[in-house]
């Protein structure tokens, strides 16, 4: 509680002990002889104007700005139509009540608030940069490119840079929301918002910290809440025309009300200000917005960013996710998956010639090829290698201890007369012949994230019907991962152009309320991720690129993520409906009550303040969100 | 220039009417934000003549708005 709350907290209970001692005065005894027009009137106008005085003043502020219907001015004209009839104790108590009920709606609303800002405070506070010999703690928004600054075991890392010194473990869990420690030594580069673990490390900062990783997460998913969500700007709507028709309405009350049912006119009048109290559309106006905060937030503690409201409402909707495969569902990283010697020769001598031929080749078959070898815990021998010829597109040729090794695709054998067997694994196929004479081939394959099949399990749990898989690789290699994923549909041999083609494609078959996401790494399927319903890229750590195409960023590149999204953002849409019907219904229920003079100011009162207060708390569980 | 400014604003309605009038002024761009209590600021110069009247501007309309300095 700030200071200026606890002032009105104090201000609320000394009027709240004034009202009772005019109660107390006028009721009891002698006292009782004063309870007659116009002193009652005046002792209850003292509580009255202690607690109102505000509320009436900010309401004549607001006619002269000719802005007429807030919450301010309906709590004036009620609680004059209450004074006006005689209702002295009703009008103070009622403003009283609104005045303890808006405390309470503040402090939840700074509460909760404060513990969404805690979610993702992952704000550096200082930087010590060395000045004049001695370590000084700055504002990072002060460090200079080039600069040079510690960063000791504890401390966040307050701009993304290179280790000049020094080697220590990460924790990146405020970016990922997985505590995976990502071990850092001399020239390597870190980025701003992880937590150092152990060592003392020296960094170069590499940029301001306005372009640091940390300063532009922060950016985005403060600024998601300035992209409305649908049902957001909707509220804003309903409010604009609810409250004048709602006035309306208590006008015709107060007329007709006795006109037609006979009641008096006071009790029309009543009717009236309940309706004017009840009107208030702040369980609207402040909850549903809160809920989508709160969901992003949540979010954003996981390590999923979301760009804005809009997103998180029409990832409730998904129906078809699309992947991309390499380095979504894959890991991006080639390996040698199988060894097929031909007769006669065996596995470790094939991937000893192969590793041979491959030796100075840069092409990403060449390196997987060499990993194996040394994962067989072999150093590769060089010295016996002499000419060494690489044709791109086909493989290499290379003279190994005076016999030629050629390694390369069916082109290179065909080019070389080496007659090979039809091999039909997925996969890319690299051929190996000696002299001529065929030693077997290798198979190099991406390898499929160990966590895919679950996450594409979980969508399917979540309500996804469809899950599809895009891919450039051929027909084979592309079925036999979505089979082993249980994906719905595959399209291969796609080149980068024709996945948007496909998306749209997809986009059209959709229903009209559904929604579609694509996911990919937000590098080079930018423009498909733009045209999705909902664009996801993973897996950079927010590198400018993905942040930039992208609707929602995953921090890390956990395919799961993507369920975890869908869910959160069912979660966020139940509680906002809930707290729309539930501020609806209750509020609609008083009305009516109002009407047969079965409902007094006090619930009229609770209909609006307590009813916004049950809101906030239920967008509360938000923060609980796993 | 671009700048963020720590703020305080009472309520949602109260910020979107702040930020409609501060982008009514001349030369300025701004964003109230009221889940955040943050604003930010887009002109020429920010400079605290500016500040000034933008606090003046935004205190017409919501009393209780402050500028964290």
């Amino acid at each position: 509680m700030d200071k200026k709350q606890k002032n009105k907290l104090q201000w609320i209970c000394l009027t709240g002990a004034v009202y009772a001692l005019i109660l107390i005065v006028l009721h009891v005894g002698a006292g009782g002889m004063l309870n007659f027009f116009p002193v009652n009137f005046l002792l209850f106008l003292v509580p009255y104007l202690m607690v109102g005085w505000r509320v009436v003043r900010k309401s004549l502020v607001n006619i002269r700005h000719g802005q007429i219907f807030d919450e301010n001015f309906l709590m004036m004209v009620a609680t004059f139509g209450a004074l006006a009839i005689g209702e002295y104790s009703e009008a103070v108590a009622v403003m009283l009540f609104y005045q303890v009920g808006e405390f309470f709606e503040d402090f939840a609303v700074d509460r909760s608030r404060r513990s969404i800002t805690a979610l993702m405070d992952i704000a550096p506070e200082y930087a010590n940069v060395e000045q004049d010999g001695e370590l000084r703690q700055v504002d990072p928004e002060d460090v200079q490119i080039g600069d040079i600054f510690v960063v000791r075991p504890g401390e966040r890392i307050p701009l993304d840079g290179v280790v000049t010194e020094g080697e220590s473990i990460l924790d990146t869990s405020a970016l990922t929301g997985e505590s995976l420690p990502r071990s850092v030594h001399t020239n390597d580069a870190v980025i701003s918002g992880c937590v150092n673990g152990s060592g003392v490390l020296k960094i170069r900062a590499e940029k301001a910290y306005e372009d640091s990783t940390v300063s532009r997460v922060l950016d985005l998913v403060e600024n998601a809440s300035d992209r409305k969500a649908r049902t957001e700007n909707f509220v804003t709507r309903f409010a604009r025309y609810y409250t004048p028709v709602v006035v309306l309405a208590a006008v015709a009350v107060a007329i007709l009300l006795p006109l037609l049912t006979g009641v008096s006119w006071q009790q029309g009048l009543k009717s009236a200000c309940i309706f004017l109290v009840v009107s208030c559309p702040c369980a609207f106006v402040l909850s549903v917005p809160l809920t989508f905060f709160g969901g992003i937030g949540a979010a954003s503690h996981m390590g999923i960013l979301i760009k804005g409201s809009n997103y998180l409402e029409a990832a409730a909707k998904l129906k078809t996710v699309v992947f991309d495969k390499t380095g979504t569902l894959t890991r991006g990283e080639f390996s040698v998956t199988k060894i097929l010697p031909a007769d006669g020769v065996n596995e470790e001598e094939l991937l000893a010639k192969a590793a041979a031929a491959e030796a100075y080749s840069t092409h990403p078959a060449a390196v997987s090829i060499r990993r194996a070898y040394e994962e067989t815990g072999k150093t590769l021998d060089t010295s016996g290698i002499g000419e060494n010829t690489e044709t791109a597109g086909h493989g290499v040729a290379v003279v190994v201890n005076g016999r030629k090794i050629c390694a390369g695709n069916r082109k290179l054998m065909d080019a070389e007369g080496v007659a090979v067997p039809a091999v039909d694994t997925p996969g890319t196929i690299v051929y190996v012949a000696e002299d001529g004479r065929y030693l077997g081939a290798l198979v190099i394959s991406d390898t499929v994230k160990p966590e895919a099949k679950k996450a594409i399990e979980e969508l399917h749990a979540e309500g996804v019907t469809k899950t599809v898989m895009l891919t450039g690789d051929r027909k084979e290699s592309g079925q036999a991962v979505a089979g082993e994923l249980g994906i719905d549909a595959v399209y291969t041999d796609l080149l980068p152009a024709d996945k948007v083609g496909k998306v749209e494609e997809l986009l059209a078959r959709e229903g009209r309320k559904d929604r579609l996401a694509f996911v990919g790494d937000g590098i080079n399927d930018a423009p498909v991720i733009t045209r999705a319903d909902v664009g996801f890229a993973m897996g950079s750590m927010g590198s400018d690129a993905a942040i930039e195409a992208a609707d929602i960023v995953l921090m890390d590149d956990d395919t799961r993520k993507v369920s975890k999204t869908v869910r959160l953002a069912r979660k966020t849409m139940r509680i906002v409906y809930e707290n729309i019907t539930f501020a609806l219904v209750v509020k609609i229920a008083v009305m009516i009550m109002s009407l047969f003079s079965a409902a007094n100011m006090w619930e009229a009162v609770f209909a609006d303040v307590g009813v916004s207060v049950l809101c906030i708390l239920n967008a509360m569980r938000m923060l609980r969100a796993k | 220039m671009r700048k963020k400014f720590a703020i305080a604003v009472d309520c949602a309605n109260c910020a979107a009417k702040v930020e409609n009038a501060l982008n009514a002024m001349p030369g300025l761009k701004a964003q109230v934000n009221f889940m955040t209590q943050k604003m930010t600021l887009e002109a020429d110069a920010i400079d605290d003549a500016l500040l000034a009247s933008v606090e003046k501007t935004a205190r017409k309309i919501e009393p209780e708005f402050e500028i964290k300095r």
